[in-house]
This record gives structure tokens, sequence and C-alpha cells, in this order.
């Protein structure tokens, strides 16, 4: 098998190959795209039961120092300051032009500490950019630190038994505590939609954790594939096709990922990255925005795919798109011109020289399930 | 009943009396995943070797099948339209997609019989 010696292996590797994972490379990684359930057995295990996924691939970074909170500020168009210790949020790193350098979720660790989880794909690009824009404060990568997620309905029941204090979180807040014996942080947060758990773990203790969680029954390992699927159906930005920097959080649809203190009008407006234009898009309005497709009849639209109105015009283009397991029907997001984002308005998709009927609708086409007490 | 034959690209045919029946094997399904929409050739579409003739979508990607032979599309499996699952569990039977009626001078050389398939995928994989 292929394997070039820059592909890097996670703390789990043996245990994909064991469970009968297909490994490929994604993001520098060796990582399983799906395991022999299949990508839509495995979606629908996440959705009713508790799905595992390694996602240690993801950058784990902490920010450390005096002033913290104000200093990432020229970062992310969020109200740090405002974050309780052990709270945790979505952001965005705003280019100069206002675009998307990545997403993110930052957790406050204390008064000047942050820990943020970042993409795989832009984890050196991220963290050369804090070192470059913060250079008064501590920028450490957990390099030797594992992530976990166990998502779905039944994730609170397994937790719950490994650790009371964890199940007590509600959705984006973390906590400090063990699961059989070994120190973790976990947050109550999730990228599939449903209520669950992310378990940061030092890489010496994260075998005897995925065994721990794997110990029950309703636990099973998904993979990249269903990641996708069900992060689709849930409406959540995959970076690098639904939104990049040539994207602002506003097109994006992410205008609440903007705190209200830092918009027009609040206590400390602007002052990140790109804020002159994201606080453009926010008072007039933008030209093109991602808007979430239901397609009609059974061939799934993919990324790339046009966008076409009635008379045939091309008004869009296709980001994210595949088969909804949960939905059992195609589901697309992309992006159109303004005048063609309202729910309900008809569409179609070019594939292959077909036109593909789709209706714009309300994301997430399947509706979160998180755990806010 | 003709002898089972393979193509680089993982088609199966079946050739009786100038018509084959096609097909992909069990290995191409379980490559691309969970098929869930597939697009059929029209009926009388004339296929040189090499067009593309039909799609496979699993929930994660799009594959293409091209035309193994030279011929004349005679038949499809309909029933793939409305149960494209059919292609998950029977794909070797069951899920055949379309038949063809081969050109006279279709040539059928470059086909693999079963053991030189086995040992391609063995290689190839």
């Amino acid at each position: 098998m292929f394997k070039a010696p820059d592909v890097k292996r996670t703390t789990f590797y043996d245990y994909h190959v064991e469970a009968g994972g297909k490994m490929v490379p994604f993001a520098g990684y060796l990582m399983p795209v799906q395991y022999p359930g299949g990508i839509m057995q495995e979606h629908l295990h996440a959705r009713d039961k508790a799905g595992l996924f390694d996602v240690s691939h993801m950058g784990q970074v902490v920010v450390d120092g005096e002033g913290a909170a104000a200093a990432l500020e020229r970062l992310v168009p969020i109200d740090l300051e405002a974050l309780a210790i052990g709270q945790q949020t979505y952001a965005t790193f705003t280019s100069e032009t206002g675009g998307i350098l990545d997403d993110l979720i930052v957790t406050r660790w204390s008064e000047t500490c942050f820990f943020l989880v970042v993409n795989a794909a832009c984890k050196e690009q991220d963290i050369k950019h804090l070192r470059e824009h913060l250079g008064d404060l501590e920028i450490t990568e957990l390099s030797g630190q594992s992530l976990l997620a166990l998502q779905g309905p039944k994730a609170k029941d397994v937790v719950g038994e490994l650790s009371p204090a964890a199940n007590d979180l509600l959705f984006m807040n973390g906590c400090h505590t063990t699961i059989g014996g070994v120190e973790c942080y976990v947050t109550r947060s999730g990228y599939t939609g449903e209520d669950g758990f992310e378990i940061s773990v030092k890489n010496n203790g994260a075998l005897a954790i995925a065994d721990q969680l794997l110990s029950y029954d309703e636990v099973q390992w998904i993979g990249l594939g269903a990641r996708d699927s069900l992060r689709l159906e849930a409406g959540l930005c995959l970076y690098g096709h639904d939104m990049d920097a040539s994207k602002s959080p506003i097109e994006a649809g992410l205008n609440w990922s903007v705190s209200r203190s830092r918009r027009e009008g609040g206590s400390k407006p602007g002052g990140f990255l790109g804020s002159d234009q994201i606080l453009k898009h926010l008072a007039d309005g933008v030209s093109k925005k991602r808007v979430g497709f239901l397609i009609e009849g059974r061939a799934p639209v993919r990324e790339g795919a046009e966008i076409v109105d009635t008379q045939g015009n091309v008004v869009g283009v296709i980001t994210s798109g595949g088969f909804g397991p949960t939905l059992q029907t195609p589901i697309a997001m992309g992006y159109v011109d303004a005048e063609f984002c309202a729910e309900g308005t008809k569409l179609d998709a070019l594939v292959r020289g077909k036109n593909r009927a789709m209706t714009v609708v309300k994301m997430p086409m399947v509706p979160q399930r998180y755990f806010r007490g | 009943m003709g002898e089972t034959v393979y193509t680089k690209d993982h088609e199966w045919l079946v050739i009786v009396d100038g018509i084959a029946t096609i097909g992909v094997t069990s290995f191409a399904r379980e490559q691309l995943g969970d098929v869930v929409f597939v697009e059929l050739p029209e009926i009388s579409a004339l296929l040189t070797k090499g067009d593309e003739v039909a799609v496979i979508e699993s929930v994660k990607a799009a594959g293409e099948i091209n035309a193994p032979i030279n011929g004349t599309v005679l038949e499809v499996n309909e029933t793939l339209v409305d149960e494209p699952e059919l292609l998950n569990s029977s794909p070797e039977e069951g899920g055949w997609m379309f038949k063809i009626t081969l050109d006279e001078d279709s040539d059928i050389s470059g086909l693999m019989n079963k053991a030189e398939y086995q040992n391609y995928i063995a290689v190839n994989a």
C-alpha cells in the first residue's frame, strides 16, 4: 500500500485498521474514510446511538498570556472577554480583506488561557498567523494530544457513566475530568448536529479512553465519510469547500458568529482583521450567500455543480453535496446570488448536462439536538 | 450461459449470442461505497469502447462506467432506477446495469477471465 513518508498516523491508527477502516490520506494523515459497515450504516448509527470519531488530525493549540482575550479579539469577531471560564464558542479567523482563513472552536481555560481546535489542513498556517499577530503570547500546539468525539443520542449515557462531571455540561461548555482514571478535557460539542462530546487527551492515555468507550455496545467507530454527511445534514460548513478566504462570514451565512459587541453600535465595534468589510456586509447585505438545498429525485448534486435559474442563467455554485442518509434524499449547500436565497426558491443544478431540480431550504436540514439543559 | 469476463475498470460482462450483459464487480462496488443512484444509458444508444455510458453515485462519490466494447444499448435494468441499493446487495446478478448488442467487429480480446481478474485486483488494489 502507498505510504508517503510525510503521511502521519494518529495514535488510533492500529485500532482503525483492526476495525477494518479503509485508510486514506487526508490533510497529511492516514485516516479512516469508512469501516466495513459503510457510510450509510455509520451515519445512521451516529444519529441513533453513539458514534466514535478520531479527530486527532485536527490542530489543538493553546494561547496563553496576559491580555490573551483582547489580543485574540484582533483575529476573531468574537467577544472573548465575555466568555466564561469553561465556556466555548465557534469562531472564524478573518483575513485583512474580510475573508475566512479558518474556522475554529475557542474554549476559555482560564482568565488568560484559551484552547483552540482548528482544521487539520489549516493548522500550520493558523499557528503562523497566531505567532505573527500575537507575538507577546505563548502559542503552543498540543501535538502530543489526541482528540476523540463521541456523538449521538446515547453519548450522554456512556459519558454519564464514565464521567458524571462531563455529563452535567451544557452544549458548548467543557471541564477537566477523568475517564477510567485518565485525565482529559471534555467539551459538550461536535460536528454532527447531535448531542455529544469531544475528548482531548494525552496520546499515552488515548487508547485507554477509546477502550472504555468502545466497551459499550452502542459505541462504534465512524469514519470521515459519515462525518461529512452528518455535518452536511446539520447545515455545518466545511472549510475549504463551503467557505474560504474569498468568502466573508456574512456571505457564508455565519452572521451569528459575529458577536453583538463587535458590530456597529456594539460596545467595542470592529477591531478585528477585515472588520471594515465584514461590518459593511452586515450593514448593507451581501450579493451572494450560502444556502441549503433539497434536491428532487435521487441523483446527488456535488461540489462544483453550477446552479441555474429558470431561464438557465448561472446564479451560483454548489460547494458541498451528497446523499443525506437520515433524510434519504440528496442535499447540498452552495452560494447563490442574493435574490435567490429565500427559502422555497426553485433552482436547478447542472449535473452531467442534466438539470436537477432543487429548492432552497432552511438549514439545518436535520434538526440539531444539542443539549442546552 | 457464457463465461463471465472482466475489464480493468472493474466491469463484468456475460456474452451470449452476441449480446453482453454488463455490470460492475463486487470489488468496484465496495470501493465506491453505498450506492444511492444509478444513471443508465438510453436504449439504442451507439457505444464506442471507452464512452461514458452510465454513472453510479454513492453517498460519497460518483463513479463513471465506460463502455467496455463497441455496440448498441439493447436493454437497461430499470429496477435500479427505483432500487439502486440492489447494486449494493447483488452487483453481479440482480444489479446488472445494461445489455448491449455487440458490433460485428467488437474486440473482446483484452477482457480477463475470473482468475486473471482476481489476480489483477490482488496486484492493483
